[in-house]
């Protein structure tokens, strides 16, 4: 396992190095710099802000400087909030992106599978009926058109949550932007725990169990819940990745300062630095939640835990 | 066996879908009222008429769904928001879907090595945080209409290569592969002649699939501000522009964003019921 | 020679009698009781500063929160007037080029240092040093003896023409005579600096608990994508006077989700009003939603230096004549602002604002006179114009360019096509000036003078984007210049704006309005055109 585990995070490399050299390609290949703007600068003092960040240097240049600041661990200093690094601010802007991520992934976990098994082990009836209609709807909808809704209804009409980060502390602040991004991950989570259960239901060995005369809870508790659950597992994935994504959404309509938002502002300021640190941090971090997701897999299914 | 031979269990089994021939229905109407909608109305898409900007809906001079803030007819602008959209997503699922049959067919067929290289690059790719290459790709070039369904479908075809190879590597085990191996037939010509129209069922139903994703990624950036130019339009940039006014004119919100959750809502079944018409094992 | 400022002194002896005044009544009514309650101002300021460090920022929402943090020699009052500041006096010599400030003896720092005209030496200084890459140095202190030439490397910090004469006074010495200088010291970027904690700190001295500052607050949090807070200077000499004690500055990027905060009681000022809301608010809130006048312009720039703009004035003028700029302003706009039929917008001081010639005309008459000038210029509806018109994305600037194209369809039938950027790249593209033909831009005053809106246009002002060149325009902006009679330089700036409308490189669209929503329990709001409204003078009621 440990052996396993060493040789994904040696073949992650790769990967990354690939990710560095896409994005460092495509955000000097954007046009316009980052310290154009309206008011453009007279020559002289254009020349002293390029010297000053080295962006007066050849493209090849400035990536042996990128790549040796990286390999000891520095992302370099933001263009665009010029008081700070690029690690300060990812520093402060993570915590609040994972608050909300580990939010949003608990609430998707929990409401998406309860609501699955209820429909599943009423298969056909009113309940499943509904679940699988507002399931469908979940997925349906993309979240900025729940998002600014929810403001109006829950904020600005109700006065019951805060319209925005900081109106609020705690969790209230949470709750709007949380529920929000977690919609979409429950309709699916509902869906896979339904259809997975369902098919685990109608297996043999499930047959077997309640020929035997088991009764359905029991059966469910200690032969079926966990076999349904190992699609799940594997769905944990492409679901993380959907809340990260859902998150710059979400960070935008609520005005979080979370680090989807520093991309976006980075990539329209032409933040050089931010965005390659958002990008090779991101990227690192899908890479190991997968190892994590694969190594868990391994555990819980007794088929491939020889491998 | 020819691509027609395949789809024909598809299209018999369908017939008795409901949940088929509702979505359907529903699909092809939006699709006809997006391609006559704008001849039956007076209004051009594009004409402004700033004495009459938020206007609600069914209030005279045939404004069905009322004027946005420019006074431009709504429903016109939306069925041109249909069509812009439906264009976007069916394009970028071809590409998606061309390069994840070649991709994953060759992989499920060589196999070996080859086959695990090629997997372990899926992989990788997996790993890349692609919305934020999408936006950075939007950043570089600029709004390039033809680039829009490019990066959608680059994003889409990894789950599709996959399948495809799934599917190819129980096709190669079957008696009529073995067969056109003996008669002499190339890798090339078995790959594209014997066992991509086997796959064109499963084909299918995920394309159906990857529409309603390539329509959100489209929404996401007309959300962002990186979609159509203006006064071309999609479903997702007037949901947007609906989303300022949703006091003032809640119509200019509601309007596309109904017909945008219809269609999503229908392709999702429609997807969902040819899945368990192509294989009856899955039927949920 | 005092001729430009002459209300400053009087307005000084106010402040004092008003301090006199709110001693007594702290003395009276006993000050235990409100001491107890801390009044906190929660104010929307747009994007997010991109740092506090007076020398490396250069957005209006920097300038918000430095211009409460700090205090440079002069400053303006609530209502837009300018004031002497950290200093108490000034003499200018005889030939104009020559001030000298008297700092206050009793200015501070935020740490209880004393304020010195050397804190000021060394901050002009760092200002201009080549290696601080400081934005606005030119800006600022371009007009500085020798501060051109040590931006460009070319002479020593120490030769700037700034010098303390002793601890409270500054000497400085500039190459010819600017009459609006005291306004450009209003600009952050000349406010003084607290060397020990620059020295002690470097790069990272403006960041919270590092930053040393001398005006009413002082910084105490910055969490950065949400909000500066700033807390009142026990040692700033007017703190007697500073009635809020907390002030968060927060980032309202989006006007429409900060009208929501302010909705839901989040926010006591918004930075903007969107215009979607814009109605709803004046009905519903009519004495909280506050308009004015802004010293800025909205425009559309003419690349003159391609086809088919290049030397076709007619063409030019009658597109700009076939724009109806009151409909734009009343339909698409929609927020008061002011139709632009010139240059230099109304309000600015010590100026008569020119006008097209066009201006009084009917728009009948207009319409018909712009299709004659499209005519001669060689289109007709068999040869119709075919042009791009490109803005960065925005939806105020979308709506306007939609109307902007309907509009030139319907007169003249023009055929243009949009084209939305976003800024980096409109920008760039403007300045290569290869591909773009029509495009966006607006400009906002530095300062309170037509001086600061003309200069755009000289053949050599970096931000002359259009590539507009007249010598003539540029030999009446030198003589404009080299004037000490501010009566003859209001001639000449005056002559310069008619000869630049007659030409028509630019569309002026319209002239900008402040719009905020100040809640009704904020004391001491005052509109003015450059929109500053320093938070010192504001107060909170206890009435809610």
């Amino acid at each position: 396992m440990l052996r396993y585990a060493l040789l994904r995070i040696l073949g992650a490399i790769p990967t990354l190095l690939l990710v560095i050299a896409l994005a460092f390609l495509m955000v000097h290949a954007a046009p316009g710099g980052p310290f154009d703007a309206e008011r453009v600068l007279p020559p002289e003092i254009e020349a002293n802000v390029a010297r000053a960040y080295h962006l007066d240097e050849s493209l090849a240049q400035q990536f042996v400087r990128y790549l040796s600041g990286l390999v000891r661990g520095d992302l370099g200093p933001s263009y665009r909030y010029r008081d700070y690094s690029v690690a300060d601010l990812i520093g402060r802007a993570l915590p609040v992106t994972l608050q909300l991520g580990l939010l949003a992934m608990s609430l998707a976990v929990v409401v998406g599978i309860a609501a699955g098994l209820t429909a599943a082990l009423s298969k056909n009836s009113y309940v499943d009926r509904f679940v699988t209609g507002v399931a469908m709807t979940g997925i349906s909808v993309p979240v900025f058109v729940i998002a600014p809704v929810m403001v109006l209804i829950f904020a600005v009409y109700l006065d019951w949550l805060p319209a925005s980060w900081t109106g609020g502390s705690g969790v209230s602040r949470l709750v709007l932007p949380g529920v929000a991004l977690a919609l979409p991950q429950i309709a699916y989570i509902a869906r896979l725990t339904r259809a997975s259960m369902i098919a685990v239901l109608s297996s043999d060995y499930v047959r077997t169990a309640r020929a035997q005369g088991l009764r359905t809870r029991s059966i469910v508790r200690y032969h079926a819940l966990k076999p349904a659950m190992l699609p799940l597992l594997s769905y944990l994935g492409p679901a993380i990745a959907g809340i990260l994504t859902g998150s710059v959404v979400i960070e935008e309509v609520f005005g979080i300062p979370g680090v989807g938002q520093f991309f976006i502002r980075g990539a329209l300021n032409r933040d050089y630095t931010l965005v390659m640190g958002i990008v090779i941090f991101y990227a690192t971090l899908v890479i190991l939640l997968n190892l994590v997701v694969d190594l868990l897999y391994g555990i819980l299914d007794p088929r491939i835990r020889g491998r | 066996m020819s691509y027609l031979a395949a789809i024909k269990p598809i299209v018999r089994k369908s017939r008795e879908n409901r949940t088929i021939v509702v979505s359907l229905s529903i699909l092809l109407l939006i699709g006809l009222l997006a391609l006559i909608g704008p001849w039956l109305s007076p209004h051009h898409y594009a004409s402004t008429d700033f004495e009459h900007s938020f206007v609600g809906p069914f209030a005279g001079d045939w404004h069905l769904f009322g004027t946005d803030d420019l006074g431009r007819d709504l429903f016109v602008r939306t069925m041109l928001g249909v069509k812009v959209t439906l264009f976007v997503a069916i394009i970028a699922s071809v590409v998606s879907l061309g390069i994840g049959v070649a991709y994953g067919a060759i992989a499920g067929y060589v196999g070996g090595n080859v086959d695990a290289v090629m997997m372990r690059i899926v992989d990788a790719l997996y790993a890349l945080p692609f919305i934020f290459f999408v936006i950075l790709l939007m950043v570089v070039f600029e709004r390039n209409f033809l680039l829009i369904f490019v990066a959608i479908g680059a994003i889409n075809w990894l789950d599709m290569a996959r399948i495809v190879r799934g599917q190819t590597l129980s096709l190669k085990q079957r008696e009529f592969v073995d067969a056109a191996r003996l008669i002499g037939v190339s890798g090339r010509g078995i790959i594209f002649r014997h066992i991509t129209p086997n796959l064109f069922g499963v084909v299918v139903v995920y394309m159906t699939l990857t529409i309603p994703q390539a329509i959100l990624v489209e929404s996401l950036l007309s959300f962002l501000g990186l979609g159509v130019q203006e006064p071309q339009t999609s479903l997702g940039a007037l949901v947007n522009g609906g989303v300022g006014n949703m006091e003032r004119a809640p119509w200019l919100l509601l309007m596309p964003a109904i017909v945008l959750a219809l269609i999503l809502l229908c392709f999702n079944f429609l997807g969902d019921g040819l899945r368990d018409a192509v294989d009856p094992k899955k039927k949920t | 020679m005092n001729l430009e400022f002459p209300r400053i002194k009087a307005r000084v002896t106010r402040r004092l009698s008003l301090l006199i005044c709110a001693a007594m009544l702290v003395a009276a009514c006993g000050s235990g009781d409100d001491r107890a309650r801390e009044s906190v101002l929660n104010r929307g300021i747009g994007a997010e500063p991109e740092s506090l460090d007076t020398h490396k920022s250069r957005t209006n929402q920097a300038g918000d929160v430095q211009r409460d943090l700090g205090e440079g020699l002069t400053a303006y009052a609530a209502d837009g007037e300018l004031v002497l500041a950290a200093a108490e006096r000034y003499e200018i010599s005889e030939d104009g080029r020559q001030y000298t400030f008297w700092l206050r003896p009793e200015g501070r720092w935020s740490n209880g240092d004393r304020v010195t005209a050397a804190d000021f030496v060394y901050s002009f200084r760092r200002l201009v040093k080549p290696q601080t890459a400081a934005f606005y140095a030119e800006q600022s202190l371009g007009d500085v003896v020798n501060a051109v030439e040590i931006i460009a490397g070319k002479k020593a910090v120490e030769d700037l023409g700034v010098e303390a004469i002793d601890d409270l006074r500054l000497r400085i010495t500039l190459k010819y005579p600017v009459p609006y200088f005291l306004a450009l010291l209003t600009h952050p970027s000349t406010f003084p600096m607290h060397r020990p904690s620059v020295e002690l700190h470097g790069d990272a001295h403006a960041r919270p608990g590092k930053l040393v500052s001398n005006g009413a607050y002082k910084l105490q949090a910055w969490e950065v994508g949400s909000y500066i807070e700033i807390v009142r200077n026990e040692y700033y000499r007017l703190n007697e006077q500073t009635s809020i004690d907390r002030v968060r500055h927060h980032f309202t990027p989006e006007d429409t989700v900060e009208l929501n905060r302010y909705r839901a009681g989040e926010l006591d000022i918004t930075f903007s009003v969107p215009s979607e809301s814009f109605d709803q608010m004046k009905k519903e809130r009519p004495d909280e939603l506050r308009v004015s006048p802004f010293l800025a312009v909205y425009y559309y720039g003419f690349n003159l230096t391609r086809a088919p703009f290049k030397g076709n004035p007619k063409l030019r003028q009658s597109l700009s004549m076939a724009i109806d700029r009151e409909t734009l302003t009343r339909n698409v706009t929609g927020r008061g602002e002011a139709p632009a039929y010139g240059w230099v917008p109304p309000g600015t001081n010590n100026y008569e604002p020119r006008q097209f010639l066009y201006a009084d005309m009917t728009k009948a008459a207009r319409h018909a006179k712009a299709r004659e000038l499209y005519r001669e210029a060689g289109y007709s509806e068999e040869h119709p114009l075919r042009v791009e018109i490109r803005y960065n994305t925005a939806e105020s600037h979308r709506r306007i360019a939609l109307a902007v194209q309907s509009m030139w369809r319907d007169v003249l039938g023009v055929e243009s096509t949009l084209i939305n950027e976003e800024a980096q790249v409109l920008l760039q593209n403007i300045r290569m000036r290869q591909v773009t033909q029509v495009f966006r831009l607006s400009w906002t005053g530095d300062y309170n003078d037509a001086h600061t809106f003309l200069s755009v246009m000289e053949s050599d002002n970096p931000s002359n984007l259009t590539g507009y060149s007249n010598p003539e325009y540029d030999l009446l902006m030198d003589k404009a210049a080299t004037r000490s009679d501010p009566e003859l330089r209001q001639v000449y700036l005056e002559e310069a704006e008619k000869l630049l409308l007659s030409e028509h490189p630019v569309i002026p669209l319209y002239f900008y309005v402040n719009k905020s929503m100040v809640s009704p329990r904020v004391r001491g709001w005052g509109d003015n055109v450059l929109n500053y409204h320093y938070s010192q003078h504001l107060s909170l009621s206890d009435s809610d």
